[in-house]
């Protein structure tokens, strides 16, 4: 069977996006003024892929820890726990502005993040916790070690190099953008061009079934679990240097929602065994365009949030196929026909 | 079957490993003071030196406190401030750190009562919901003395006082300035505000103060105004969008200082001149705030003082011995322009 153009889970996602940029060019025309300054461009559209990239990085690996059925509540501490190794190591350095102190900084930073990605792992995999569990119990603790770090406080750094991971330009664009798409086509390689996609789809679709197959699945999962881990590291960096400091109380607070909320929107199903990295771009991208749309409009703070979940609430609907023919045809909108038409969607 | 045996004890592992953590995090609550249960041991190693005040009756007096928790370099100030008061004032202090929970406080202060302390201080989490705890305070004959934050309860003797900032205040006086700034405009001066968490009282008072103040001159607009979280980052992604959004603010007010230096990143970003091409007025005052302040960068800071510990505690002795308090208790506060930040940095506290 042939899939139609509005059946194609990209297509959904991308017309909310179209339409918020539609809304932007009726409302506020400034939204797509981009100029040159600096030696760099500077414009709404270009805040929305900086303040946008670490959200993508992080629910890029997110999409892949929920293709295996799995779920990782923990990135959002990982990000305050990077950031804060970081700022940490680059504040006790005597030259902030050394290159090798920022290298080792970064490094270290990541590190941490790997190791506590391997913990995640480990529960899942070796001990066999369920991973909403499994995760929750790092996204609670991990807040707490990342003031630890901070001791309760702001670190604030001053060193240039490290400043210019979340806030520098190269080429006339943020540097996050290159990190962010680094991370995108790294994770896009992996899993199109070797088999480990398909691998990750197999324990995802049935894990009894792949393990019989002969698919390692503990050893994919722990490096699932390891890259999620390393792309809320990366992701921390960059919130953590955008600003220059380290607040290890709300550095990545709620991110994990956000980024599940960005795979959702990109087509991958919560009960794993599919996933669209790019779909999941699309939704990250969506989301930060939302935010500096509400910015822009000047939606009052308090129904902000409100705003924000109608849209996301349009979205999810519309992306539903039983609902999109409930609409067209009237018919009423049955459990079954949704069940079904999931399992033929995929 | 044996993974069904191995769960039991996998669970029990993964309570213990929670349970670790969680008294990590506290220690880190109370990171500035170094040590696990800093207050108590403070407080007891206080009472040892000689040359301090004798308690009244020849006991010590017992303060519980609930903390809010660790969110901010001016909680810290705030924390430690009690601390050092407490061992000065030679009162035995048992705190206790919420973690930014409602429900960890009500433990506390639970515990607090079933300890007999001799009265109970706490910065509420949340403006709501305090009725039943207090009320068992009450009933036990243990005075509340509430510090930072206020309650909504309409039933105001459950508490015997309120030290605190005086929010509305806050925004009056950073309006204040801005009008006297101003009073020659004859140009609309716009103004753009960043907000701290929606619905918090401090978000909430000092828009509304500042918003009275600058009612009187009508040049004086706010042309945006939109919730930074009290913090850098998001001060920093909302500003941006402000500056893409209107290309002629004259005034930033931010409802703290780190909001205004996130704030200041973008404009810098932007190639403008932060308290040149745009007027700075942050609130709160803190060590990052006043740096900036001194150089220039941020106009006019009003402060926000965490440094009750020596109000808090006369209180504590006023209501032991059965004195009148006042219900409100306002706390000592500044407000600083560049040079004056300049000038008083280095004798800063916090």
């Amino acid at each position: 069977m042939s899939v139609r153009w509005w059946n194609k889970p990209l297509f959904w996602p991308l017309a909310v996006f179209g339409l918020l940029l539609l809304l932007n060019l009726i409302f506020k025309p400034e939204f797509f003024a981009i100029r040159y300054q600096n030696g760099h461009l500077y414009g709404s559209l270009i805040d929305i892929l900086n303040f946008g990239s670490p959200l993508a990085i992080v629910a890029i690996g997110m999409t892949l820890v929920i293709a295996t059925r799995g779920i990782d509540l923990s990135v959002g501490s990982l990000v305050a726990i990077s950031g804060a190794m970081a700022c940490l190591t680059i504040s006790r350095g005597d030259d902030q502005h050394a290159l090798s102190l920022v290298l080792t900084a970064v490094l270290l930073a990541l590190l941490v993040s790997i190791a506590l990605g391997l913990w995640n792992g480990l529960l899942v995999a070796g001990a066999g916790i369920q991973p909403i569990i499994a995760t929750l119990i790092l996204m609670v603790a991990g807040r707490g070690i990342a003031q630890l770090i901070t001791s309760g406080q702001i670190i604030t750094v001053t060193s240039k190099p490290y400043n210019f991971i979340g806030a520098g330009w190269l080429m006339t664009l943020p540097f996050s953008v290159y990190l962010a798409a680094a991370v995108f086509l790294f994770a896009a390689w992996m899993t199109r061009k070797t088999s480990l996609g398909m691998f990750i789809e197999a324990i995802g679709c049935n894990p009894t079934a792949s393990r019989l197959a002969g698919i390692r699945s503990r050893s994919i999962l722990l490096a699932v679990y390891m890259f999620c881990a390393l792309c809320a590291g990366i992701a921390g960096l960059i919130t953590s240097s955008n600003v220059s400091s380290a607040d290890g109380n709300n550095a990545g607070l709620w991110i994990e929602l956000d980024a599940i909320l960005a795979v959702v929107i990109g087509g991958t199903s919560l009960s794993g065994g599919r996933f669209s990295l790019t779909g999941t771009l699309a939704g990250a991208l969506l989301i930060q365009t939302l935010t500096t749309t509400i910015y822009m409009l000047g939606v009052p703070p308090e129904i902000t949030l409100v705003v924000k979940a109608f849209v996301v609430l349009a979205v999810c609907l519309i992306q539903s196929p039983s609902f999109r023919r409930s609409l067209t045809r009237g018919i009423p909108w049955s459990p079954a026909a949704s069940g079904q038409e999931v399992s033929r969607h995929g | 079957m044996k993974t069904r045996k191995i769960m039991p004890i996998l669970l029990l592992a993964v309570c213990l490993v929670i349970s670790a953590c969680g008294g990590g995090s506290k220690n880190s609550g109370t990171g500035g003071g170094g040590d696990n249960k800093p207050a108590s041991t403070n407080a007891s190693q206080g009472s040892e030196t000689p040359n301090e005040p004798t308690p009244p009756a020849g006991k010590k007096i017992v303060l519980g406190f609930a903390q809010v928790g660790a969110e901010s370099g001016w909680r810290t100030a705030n924390t430690e401030s009690i601390k050092e008061a407490a061992a000065a004032a030679g009162i035995e202090l048992k705190f206790s750190d919420a973690q930014q929970k409602q429900e960890n406080q009500i433990k506390a202060i639970r515990s607090f009562i079933q300890q007999k302390v001799d009265v109970i201080a706490f910065s509420p989490v949340v403006e709501s919901g305090w009725e039943t705890v207090l009320q068992e305070a009450k009933e036990a004959g243990i005075p509340v003395i509430l510090t930072d934050r206020a309650i909504d309860s309409e039933d105001e003797s459950l508490y015997v006082s309120f030290i605190g900032s005086d929010f509305v205040e806050e925004g009056r006086r950073a309006g204040r300035w801005l009008l006297e700034q101003f009073k020659d405009a004859t140009e609309p001066v716009n103004i753009v505000e960043l907000q701290g968490t929606t619905g918090s009282a401090p978000a909430i008072d000092r828009k509304a103060g500042f918003e009275e103040v600058i009612k009187e001159n009508p040049n004086l607009k706010i042309i945006a105004s939109q919730t930074g979280d009290f913090t850098r980052a998001k001060g920093k992604e909302v500003m941006q969008s402000f500056l893409q959004a209107h290309k002629d603010i004259d005034v930033l007010y931010a409802h703290n200082d780190d909001m205004g230096l996130g704030a200041i990143q973008a404009i810098e970003a932007a190639g403008l001149v932060p308290g040149k091409d745009i007027i700075i007025i942050t609130v709160d005052a803190v060590r990052d705030g006043m740096q900036a302040a001194a150089d220039g960068k941020i106009n006019f800071i009003v402060e926000c003082n965490p440094l009750l510990g020596p109000q808090l505690m006369d209180a504590v002795k006023a209501v032991v011995e059965g004195k009148e308090v006042p219900k409100r208790i306002v706390t000592e506060e500044g407000t600083f322009t560049s040079e004056e930040a300049k000038a008083a940095l280095p004798d800063r506290k916090y």
